[in-house]
């Protein structure tokens, strides 16, 4: 998973995307998975759920899900509360 | 006494739904649930904080208690569908706390945005537990639309005010087919005890619990009443009269 991806937000080669991650715009290199992402956050995938534009993504499209200029993502995940 | 508490087909071994909200640490929240007994804990979903050392989920996977994931902090049908969805893909749940609230003075529920949003839950396949207001009207519209409980207020979220129209909340437990689980305003354990008592099916309470001085001996606490309140409820209270009536006897006087 993402092992393709090995630069970080602003070390980018070839071109790159514009996104926008729980609120923080950050670039990307082209091609950028859900998956990558999540591993350049260091976050687990257990109990995780993410949101592009405002729709869910399902987890077993994260592998190939790439994320497109412009995209408002959201990365979530269980908290205490109610 | 053989007495279980089934929600949409499922039997939990405990009428105390605990939210997990406002525990002053992972450790007292552990606690806390140990000493309720209960078997079902809400959580909130929340952007990711890598930062943030332990996760609620260890503490509740331990626990072996059922994880109820909730909408809080929605205000239109739109966001808690999304919320919803993502806490089922998160969770691997298709049971939801839905709260869709108006404002963030009172907390109350938005009847139009909860009602609408129900309706699309359910239509999606959800297990819907609505929190509601203290509306006969509004608790029969969301069973209409197919939720699994419904979860009127006693009293705004937080405020440990008990239970302000007991009423309602005994004409709401009457008329449902479904659960009615008392949830928000339970501030200590008389409250939990009046709430099984007026007919509710199960109380759900967060800061009574986990904002507590001691978290987990009010978590027995709550456990105790919630208990008591069933039982005085099935068994059937005396009813309630203008004037004394001696319990021993009127004969039989000795004449002193």
């Amino acid at each position: 998973m993402g092992r393709a991806f090995r630069a970080g937000p602003f070390h980018v080669a070839g071109g790159h995307v514009n996104i926008v991650v729980n609120g923080d715009p950050c670039a990307l290199p082209d091609g950028t998975t859900v998956s990558a992402l999540l591993e350049l956050r260091g976050a687990a995938r257990r109990g995780i759920a993410v949101a592009v534009d405002g729709v869910v993504v399902p987890r077993q499209t994260w592998d190939r899900a790439t994320l497109c200029d412009g995209q408002n993502v959201e990365l979530v995940r269980a908290v205490q509360g109610g | 006494m053989d007495d279980p508490f089934v929600l949409a087909g499922q039997e939990l071994s405990s009428r105390l739904i605990l939210g997990t909200g406002g525990a002053p640490s992972l450790d007292a929240l552990a606690s806390a649930v140990r000493a309720s007994g209960t078997a079902m804990c809400t959580v909130a979903m929340r952007r990711i904080d890598t930062d943030t050392k332990g996760s609620v989920l260890d503490v509740l996977d331990r626990s072996g208690v059922r994880i109820l994931p909730n909408t809080a902090g929605c205000r239109t049908a739109r966001e808690a569908v999304t919320t919803a969805e993502l806490a089922r893909e998160a969770l691997e749940t298709d049971w939801v706390k839905l709260e869709v609230i108006a404002d963030d003075e009172t907390l109350l529920p938005d009847p139009v945005e909860l009602l609408d949003a129900a309706q699309q839950l359910v239509a999606g396949g959800f297990t819907v537990l609505p929190y509601t207001n203290d509306d006969p009207v509004l608790a029969r519209r969301l069973q209409q639309a197919g939720c699994a409980a419904v979860m009127p207020l006693g009293a705004p979220i937080g405020t440990g005010l008990g239970i302000l129209n007991p009423h309602n909340i005994e004409l709401i437990a009457a008329e449902s087919a479904v659960p009615v689980i008392l949830d928000a305003g339970v501030g200590t354990a008389s409250d939990a005890a009046l709430a099984m008592e007026l007919g509710c099916a199960a109380v759900l309470l967060a800061s009574a619990v986990t904002r507590a001085q001691d978290p987990a001996m009010m978590a027995e606490a709550m456990a105790a009443a919630v208990t008591a309140g069933r039982l005085a409820r099935l068994s059937g209270r005396i009813p309630r009269r203008r004037h004394a009536e001696a319990s021993s006897p009127r004969t039989g006087l000795a004449q002193l």
